[in-house]
């Protein structure tokens, strides 16, 4: 029951984040929904402002959600989050294991060697100049060792977005979080957690699967502008190594990239009041071109594209014009995202 | 270090009349300026909010258990009445996060280290007769008292949500401000206003009975290293209280009189609060756990029979841990939204505190290395907390990366770093300093056998408890949640049973307790022997009432 109805999109993308989908209509399997959008109306919604439907993908289980009883960071699917998983990986994690034991094994070595049975007489030694200075000293030379890497990986994960990147706006509510597409002239939809049951049924995982998911495309620079409502809220995306706190006041930016298509969840992590633990971030990852298609159906405009939508919609996206009807800000928007 | 001419105090067993001269039972416990006996009085206060604290962590780790909700609506009805919501029920889980927090800081770890060990220690570590303000001192513990009886009230009246204040330990604006309604929040910063002032006047006592009441000889580099350690405490509680009395007064007046601070519609800062938090909040962890190296300190040296190794470079990188300490403080705010530079230097300036740590780790086994070692209980206990140390040490290491920092950020990770330095740094260091100066202070042994069970039982307990928490934060489980996604079941479930084992080592110590005080045997002056070389171990067991009556002369 993979099926978004038209009226429900239209109801989100207008903020009635309470509105629960009433009559969920079956439809055909079919991986292009804009296509399915048409038949899926008449029995939606009698006046027709209903945004296309989205048929979201299924998640693969091992990826972009916490597995049974693992010990290592989620699998990662950008390039930042590859690095930071290598660094920790293969540089911190083995020196900090190295460390632990080489302390435990001094340890065990005094205990045995120096026990009383072993030891009687104490020795005086409380000094020895040089043995001081190469404890300060070599781990001096660790830290910088592990520096090194650090500093480099901040400087990747602070690498400004350019300019052909996509602008996506975040905004944490309580408790629930809003996406707003600016260069594609989406107006703000709001992702409410699913029921358990819903989820379930969806084959999602408990507690991370989300109503609408935050749609992206792959291999495309993304910038995330982030900035919350009420209180802080923090996004965070942990198969990304993506997380940045949702100030109100704030605009906080996030660049990274996906590397493939798929499902990936996150939760907010800042406490941010009673259902903290209850707002998610499902992000659905596409192509561009499905992307380019999810952004039609949504009645919204890639950036190179525009003068065709204004002078006729295309016929799928039939939707846009009452979506933009209702909102008067819309049209706007791709304006200016061909300006910049 | 030190060594003592003090022999004759034992001498004054005749004139015991003056020395051990008491008042009754009200004046001696209610209207008290002797050290020992407020440092007994903030044992046991800490002993009680401890078991409070620890309650609440082990109602969180039975929600925790499985996945859903289990207890907490049923539980929401003795803090909001029958019928309460779901709603209601998450706040309350907030509630309790916010009270085991401030609870473990503030009103136990605080109070047993620095107000109990350090009043019943440093005077007589420096053969001093008393504090230098006793009645300073007395109203230093009794503010303790209302501070936590307003934490405690806050759980009764709303708070936003549901009754109570849900806000973290951290406070953080504005989920603590706009975000919560009610006196809730209010009665809590009132606390944490009345506690700080607390421990600002218990620094200062302490500050000032160490530069100026020393014994003749006993110069500063001749200090046991547990006195250098409240030396140092007593600093950064100074420095650092005020800056949060400021924070929270901004949070009161923006709450109540209409002030912005923290509000960017009024051109206030909600990370302001933040910079300001975790200015003293930094600084507070080192405030924790300062006082329980100088234990370890005391403890190694005891039961090695040997001085400590490199005692200058131990002092020195104590003051170095409390200098830097102050100016690491965004590394808790690495995922606000800090320019790049600014997390680069507070990545750096971080990992440096693992220089000097690292110097008391290697001088604590240099110690031992060549020494005579006897493993009575609080020598395992300080084992296990160089080791313990050592391990949520290094994860600080890992944490210390901005740029590492940016997955595990308010992850379990986070909770399982500060657990190991807290719950397996500090409180072993209390469970060592306990089972080391009981005879001292109470004049009785304790059970040897119980206490080595107490050790195993609670360093295996803990362990399972809180090591399965690195995984739990790797695989993106974020902190304060009372409900997970199912695949985190399983390392949830272990953790919920290391609780049950470490709960069970608890239940040891107070049987210990009670089987010392019943039946334990007399410890005498010196129970442990020619390694215990500081002046507490000249005086009877307990000490007399008054001691140093004729100073001690330190050679």
């Amino acid at each position: 029951m993979n099926r978004r109805i038209n009226a429900f999109m239209m109801a989100m993308a207008l903020g009635l984040s309470a509105l629960a989908p009433s009559a969920a209509v079956a439809q055909a399997e079919a991986a292009n929904a804009a296509e399915q959008a048409a038949p899926a109306e008449p029995a939606a919604a009698a006046n027709a402002t209903a945004a296309p439907a989205w048929e979201y993908s299924k998640p693969v289980k091992n990826v972009g959600q916490p597995q049974e009883g693992e010990y290592s960071f989620q699998e990662q699917f950008t390039p930042t989050g590859h690095y930071a998983a290598w660094m920790h990986d293969y540089v911190l994690l083995p020196v900090i294991t190295v460390i632990s034991l080489f302390v435990l094994a001094l340890l065990l070595w005094v205990v045995v060697r120096y026990r009383r049975a072993a030891n009687p007489v104490a020795s005086r030694t409380s000094h020895n100049t040089f043995i001081e200075i190469i404890w300060t000293a070599v781990p001096v030379l660790i830290l910088i060792g592990i520096a090194i890497p650090s500093i480099d990986l901040l400087a990747k994960q602070f690498k400004p977005a350019p300019k052909d990147a996509l602008t996506v706006k975040v905004t944490g509510y309580q408790w629930y979080w809003g996406y707003e597409y600016p260069d594609n002239g989406i107006g703000e939809y709001v992702s409410n957690m699913l029921p358990a049951e819903k989820a379930l049924e969806r084959g999602e995982p408990r507690l991370l699967a989300a109503d609408n998911r935050l749609v992206l495309p792959v291999g495309v620079p993304i910038k995330l502008i982030i900035t919350g409502a009420d209180v802080i809220h923090s996004f965070s995306v942990p198969a990304f190594w993506v997380k940045e706190d949702a100030v109100p006041g704030r605009l906080n930016e996030k660049t990274f990239t996906i590397e493939k298509p798929g499902v990936y969840y996150g939760a907010c992590s800042e406490l941010c009041g009673a259902r903290h633990g209850f707002m998610p971030i499902a992000i659905e990852a596409m192509e561009p071109a499905k992307f380019a298609q999810w952004v039609k159906s949504q009645g919204g405009t890639m950036p190179g594209d525009k003068p065709a939508e204004a002078a006729a919609p295309a016929p799928a996206a039939e939707g846009a014009q009452p979506a933009a009807a209702t909102n008067a800000a819309e049209p706007a928007a791709p304006a200016n995202a061909t300006a910049s | 270090m030190s060594t003592t001419t003090a022999d004759d105090f034992h001498g004054h067993a005749h004139d015991h009349h003056d020395a051990d001269h008491k008042p009754g039972f009200f004046a001696r416990w209610f209207m008290s300026t002797n050290h020992k006996d407020i440092g007994t009085l903030y044992l046991i206060f800490a002993i009680v909010a401890g078991v409070i604290g620890g309650t609440i962590s082990g109602l969180m780790r039975y929600e925790l258990r499985e996945p859903g909700i289990q207890f907490l609506q049923l539980w929401a009805q003795y803090s909001d009445g029958p019928g309460a919501t779901l709603d209601q029920a998450y706040h309350l889980w907030n509630v309790l996060i916010t009270a085991h927090g401030l609870i473990m800081v503030f009103f136990m770890v605080m109070p047993a280290i620095i107000g109990g060990f350090g009043n019943w220690f440093v005077p007589i570590m420096i053969g001093a007769p008393d504090m230098a303000f006793p009645r300073m001192n007395n109203i230093s513990f009794w503010l303790l008292i209302p501070a936590f009886l307003l934490l405690l009230g806050s759980t009764f009246v709303p708070g936003g949500a549901g009754n109570g204040a849900g806000t973290g330990w951290t406070v953080y604006a504005p989920l603590s401000t706009s975000g919560s309604a009610g006196p809730a929040v209010d009665m809590a910063i009132l606390s944490l206003h009345i506690a700080g002032a607390s421990s600002i006047l218990g620094a200062v006592n302490f500050i000032t009975t160490i530069f100026n009441m020393r014994a003749p000889g006993m110069t500063l580099h001749k200090m046991p290293l547990f006195v250098w350690s409240v030396l140092v405490t007593a600093f950064l509680l100074l420095l650092s209280l005020p800056v949060l009395a400021a924070a929270i007064t901004m949070l009161l007046t923006d709450r109540n009189f209409g002030t912005v601070f923290y509000d960017a519609a009024g051109g206030g800062d909600p990370v302001l609060y933040q910079h300001l938090f975790w200015f003293f909040g930094h600084p507070e962890v080192y405030i924790m756990i300062l006082p329980g190296f100088g234990i370890i300190s005391q403890i190694v040296s005891t039961f090695s029979r040997k001085p400590v190794f490199g005692y200058l470079g131990m002092a020195y990188a104590m003051v170095a841990i409390g200098v830097v300490g102050f100016i690491v403080w965004a590394h808790h705010m690495f995922t606000t939204g800090m320019t790049v530079n600014v997390k680069m230097y507070f990545t750096a300036a971080t990992m440096v505190i693992a220089v000097p740590t690292g110097v008391k780790i290697f001088s604590w086994i240099a110690t031992m290395w060549g020494g005579s070692m006897s493993f009575k209980t609080p020598m395992v206990w300080a084992l296990g907390f160089i080791f313990m140390f050592t391990v949520g040490g290094v994860t600080g290491v890992v944490l210390a990366n901005g740029g590492i920092d940016d997955n595990l950020h308010d992850t379990y990770y986070v909770v399982a770093h500060f657990h190991y330095v807290l719950s397996l740094g500090a409180v072993f260091s209390l469970f060592a300093g306990f089972y080391y100066w009981f005879p001292k202070m109470t004049g009785k042994m304790y059970s040897e056998f119980l206490g080595q069970l107490h050790f195993w039982v609670f360093f295996i307990g803990v362990n399972i408890l809180f090591f399965p928490m690195h995984f739990l934060g790797m695989s993106g489980m974020q902190r304060r949640v009372p409900d997970y996604t199912d695949a985190l079941a399983y390392w949830n479930g272990i953790a919920t049973h290391g609780y049950e084992i470490m709960a069970v080592g608890v239940l040891i110590w107070f049987v210990n307790i009670i089987y010392s005080f019943a039946a334990g045997k007399q410890a005498g002056d010196n129970p442990w022997g020619e390694g215990a070389t500081t002046l507490e171990w000249t005086l009877t067991s307990p000490p007399p009432y008054h001691q140093f009556e004729t100073l001690p002369v330190v050679d």
